[in-house]
């Protein structure tokens, strides 16, 4: 069944005429541009189109998308886009979401759509803070972070989202951030494009509770020291002129290294399959390295299943073995007798 | 095997008008199994049949203790029948422990059967018994027939090379056998089910027959039994019947209910117990197109429900209180979001983990108020095990008309318990319409139906029809967000005023027992038969009584008001500590008097005759 829209459509197609109620300078309106940039190219017709989301800043997301949408409740928006997509697999269904609803109050959710590995994308919304409670640590804040409920400090260890990601088993895993519009647009497109659950983090400046946090990842300054762009079967360089690339110790372990130092064989290749590289990726922090920016890992196809498919083709096969389900013989299905 | 099996006994048979038979065991003895069929030779037999499975929350505690017995009991008459009744006349058992437990259920004079050979030393002592117990005295007034169960049914294997294991495993159908014998049953159709029940393994049925036939034939050949019985054919309405557990209706009513509604159904659900089986039951109907999705945890269970409301199907969850605790703010959403769902409650012993595997009334406020907000829902309670089904369609019918939550209070008790039921035909029962989107004003996805106060239920997928839903509070008019107080106001009211419009399809309480009475009993849910047959039998004693048992709990009936007010005195039976009765006293300033059960177990027939008895006595 196709879900393509008869007619060419723009992201004002995709507009709606709701009033965006984010702060000025939110990181969010970025996102939304380019969400509802990339709808209208990849052409999917409004109405087939559903937004849901649970609750935080970035889940007033489907109220100012010209789509089926559907603004859930704390951490359960993986849940409810479970049921839309199993009931109707033909939908595109994404996820928006934060890193409080998906990582600390959703986190069985996040893990479980993960582990099924049901065709829709998730966007994650990293911005390391609580917004809409206005400024508590969440479970992305870095340790030691002073938020109004952690005066001396976190005590928490954050998480990886990409790296619990990949522990839930998800097949396709990137990273990317609100100001890089071409590199978000490219990203969505990829998510999109993906058979089975896409997971996309986004890093999302929070202007009044935690500005600056991903500053040195976005300014045009420091970027280019600090990305870690990922491109399938290159070599892992970055620097203004790419001077500087990943290698790996004999232990495995990543080293940044000067690229004129070493061979040019010696500098890692990105490899999205590869779930040793997915993980190097995925745990590679701290100030010593570039953030990964990218497509992490993406695999589908055989040995990733797509629950949806899976739940609909043993339907159709319980009807090909059985025939369509007759109430009347289900009735009469277990030891009957007749009262005259 | 071949061999025509006699069908009737030579000696002499008592006609009774009804029996009511406990089989006990350990949980290895398949008591379960023996008890169902002999259930279903009763049935064959023509007569009314109630029953009340009886087993521990351990799957397997150790064997011979009093925590690992396992029960089965049946009631069968040649009268009309609602409960599975209280005091057996026979009890089999088959260990020291069962007997423990279930001696002081026994009625006096009652009959005892128990296999001597499973009250070794070892056995007593687990039990409890500092000696047997046949030589304490506490057997005396009991009919006891102290059989060499195990030992016969060796015997009877004695050619077979089986192992001891294998053979003791055999024992309960040597007292199926007896029993089968004792009450004159039809045997046919049970040594047709041994053989399929254990077609893969020939050496099974080969055993299991020969150690069924020889619990027969000890009955008619043992000087032991002087005679057989028998109980006669009950007036039935005539039609086809099947024996059906509570747990099936739902999962059989639930897919019928969508079916009639032209949607596929969609369960979410956690495994729980007493609601497991539904989703097991609606698990294995893939051919009827029906979805389940075992969920990570009962709030996913009801959270894809929901969402696949959202995506048009029928969205169904079923669990027990504590699931349903969790589900609490699901269900305030779509409360809110004014989706179609259908949330099963099997009710059990609680608060907290509480009594898994016992029967309790005790979410019933928990239905009517246990969410955040003004959040009001449809709630049904099904009366009997076959009404679970028709419960089920009900709930399905009141959920798509008027979008909204519908939650349905079945319990343990009605869950394991069975009963016949008169098989309809699908062709028969009435569809279910969701009104459709009418094209006729522009849209707006919270307009409302001017008779049901529903908003529309339009999916993903309808062209030009894009609309957003959510927990946030929405203008009356366009479905907007909105923080307008009088809006919230408005909004809250028109919520309410919903629920309380589904009324309106509702028929006329039934009242039964004398229209006159002085005293009014009123009921829900499972313990209708117990309410029925007590007042039934007071009534015959000379005392006054009627019965009302509203199916639906909110909203309540508009007759039952001037009902209530008809009678001097209002009595409230529950298995909870006064629920519904505080809901009476509090809509209808009645004064409502309380009886009250809490213990796990349903009301008993004459236990609940002794008690509405003593609070007429007392209040008079």
């Amino acid at each position: 069944m196709s879900i393509a829209a008869s007619s060419a459509l723009s992201r004002k197609d995709f507009v709606s005429d709701q009033d965006v109620r984010w702060c000025p300078g939110c990181g969010d309106y970025a996102i939304l541009a380019q969400v509802q940039k990339v709808m209208a190219e990849l052409g999917i017709a409004r109405e087939n189109a559903v937004f849901v989301s649970g609750i935080g800043c970035s889940s007033r997301f489907p109220y100012y998308m010209n789509t089926y949408g559907f603004h859930s409740i704390h951490g359960r928006a993986p849940a409810l886009a479970s049921g839309i997509k199993v009931a109707r697999p033909e939908l595109s269904v994404w996820i928006i979401t934060g890193d409080g609803d998906a990582l600390s109050i959703g986190g069985n959710h996040f893990v479980h759509i993960l582990r099924r590995n049901l065709d829709v994308n998730i966007l994650l919304f990293n911005n390391e803070i609580y917004g809409l409670t206005k400024g508590q640590y969440s479970p992305t804040s870095k340790r030691g972070h002073k938020t109004k409920t952690s005066p001396m400090g976190s005590l928490d260890s954050p998480f990886s989202p990409a790296a619990l990601a990949l522990g839930a088993g998800a097949t396709f895993i990137a990273r990317t951030v609100d100001v890089e519009t071409q590199h978000l647009q490219s990203m969505l497109h990829r998510a999109a494009a993906h058979k089975g659950t896409s997971f996309v983090e986004i890093l999302q400046n929070c202007v009044v509770f935690n500005d600056g946090a991903f500053a040195d990842v976005s300014d045009r300054g420091t970027k280019a020291e600090r990305q870690l762009l990922l491109e399938q079967g290159k070599p892992m360089l970055f620097g203004r002129d790419s001077e500087w690339g990943i290698r790996l110790r004999a232990d495995a372990t990543p080293e940044v290294v000067a690229v004129k130092d070493v061979k040019p064989s010696e500098i890692a290749v990105h490899d999205e399959t590869n779930p040793f590289m997915a993980h190097l990726m995925s745990h590679m922090e701290g100030s010593q390295f570039p953030v990964p920016m990218g497509v992490l890992r993406a695999v589908e196809g055989e040995g990733y299943p797509v629950y949806e498919e899976g739940v609909h083709r043993q339907i159709h096969e319980a009807r090909e073995s059985k025939g369509p389900g007759d109430f009347d013989a289900l009735y009469r299905s277990g030891d009957t007798w007749q009262v005259e | 095997m071949g061999e025509a099996f006699p069908l009737a006994s030579n000696k002499p048979v008592e006609v009774l008008e009804k029996v009511v038979i406990r089989f006990a065991g350990d949980s290895g003895d398949g008591m379960q199994l023996t008890g169902t069929q002999f259930s279903n030779e009763s049935a064959l037999a023509g007569n009314d049949i109630a029953t009340l499975p009886d087993y521990p929350a351990e799957i397997r505690a150790p064997a011979g203790t009093l925590a690992g017995v396992s029960g089965f009991q049946l009631n069968f008459s040649s009268t009309s029948l609602l409960t599975p009744g209280e005091r057996p006349d026979v009890l089999v058992v088959m260990n020291p422990a069962a007997l423990k437990v279930n001696l002081p259920h026994l009625r006096e004079g009652g009959t005892l059967i128990m296999d001597a050979d499973a009250f070794t030393k070892g056995n007593l002592r687990k039990a409890g018994y500092a000696q047997h117990p046949s030589e304490s005295g506490e057997l005396d007034g009991y009919t006891v027939f102290d059989l060499a169960m195990t030992k016969m049914t060796a015997r009877a294997l004695a050619d077979m090379d089986l192992p001891k294991k294998s053979v003791v495993r055999c024992k309960n159908f040597f007292a199926l056998g007896l029993c089968s014998w004792m009450f004159s049953r039809p045997t046919e159709q049970t040594l047709a089910w041994i053989a399929s029940k254990f077609a893969k393994s020939p050496q099974l049925v080969e055993a299991n027959t020969r150690v069924f036939k020889a619990g027969w034939n000890y009955g008619e050949t043992t000087d032991a039994f002087a005679n057989c019985y028998t109980v006669e054919k009950a007036k039935i309405e005539p039609g086809l019947y099947s024996s059906i557990t509570g747990n099936k209706a739902l999962a059989w009513g639930l897919a019928t209910g969508a079916a009639k509604a032209g949607r596929q159904l969609f369960l979410g659900s956690y495994p729980i117990t007493p609601a497991t089986e539904i989703l097991q039951d609606l698990a294995a109907m893939k051919e009827f197109g029906v979805i389940t999705v075992q969920a990570e945890d009962e709030i996913a269970g009801v959270g894809s429900a929901l969402g696949a409301s959202f995506a048009g199907a029928i969205g169904v969850t079923t669990s027990s209180g504590p699931g349903v605790a969790l589900k609490a703010e699901t269900i305030g959403l779509a409360v809110m979001v004014e989706l179609p769902l259908v949330v099963v409650n099997v009710q059990r012993g609680g608060p907290s983990t509480g009594l898994p595997t016992k029967t309790e009334q005790a979410d019933l406020l928990q239905a009517l108020y246990g969410r955040n907000g003004e959040s009001p829902v449809a709630i049904i309670a099904p009366r009997t095990p076959a009404d679970c089904f028709d419960a089920a369609i009900e709930a399905v019918r009141v959920a798509t008309k008027y979008m909204t939550p519908v939650i349905l209070l079945s319990d343990g008790y009605l869950a394991n318990g069975a009963q016949p039921w008169k098989l309809p035909k699908f062709s028969e029962l009435p569809d279910i319409e969701a009104k459709p989107w009418k094209q006729q004003v522009a849209f707006q996805p919270y307009l409302r139906d001017e008779d049901t106060l529903a908003r529309p239920w339009v999916s993903p997928g309808t062209p030009n029809l894009t609309h957003r839903v959510g927990g946030i509070e929405k203008d009356y008019n366009s479905g907007d967000i909105s923080y307008d107080p009088l809006n919230h106001e408005r909004m809250v009211h028109v919520r309410a005023s919903k629920i309380e419009g589904i009324s309106a399809d509702f028929a006329p309480c039934e009242i039964e027992g004398l229209q006159s009475a002085e005293v009014l009993v009123v009921g829900w849910g499972s313990t209708y038969g117990a309410i029925s047959e007590a007042v039934r039998a007071l009534n015959s004693q000379g005392y006054s009584f009627a019965h009302v048992h509203p199916r639906w709990l909110n909203p309540l009936p508009r007759d039952l008001g001037e009902i209530l007010r008809r009678f001097d005195k209002v009595i409230v039976p529950e298995m909870n500590m006064g629920q519904l009765v505080r809901v009476v006293r509090d809509q209808y300033l009645v004064d409502a008097i309380p009886l009250t059960k809490i213990q796990g177990q349903p009301f008993g027939v004459s236990e609940l005759c002794d008690r509405l008895r003593g609070i007429v006595e007392e209040n008079k």
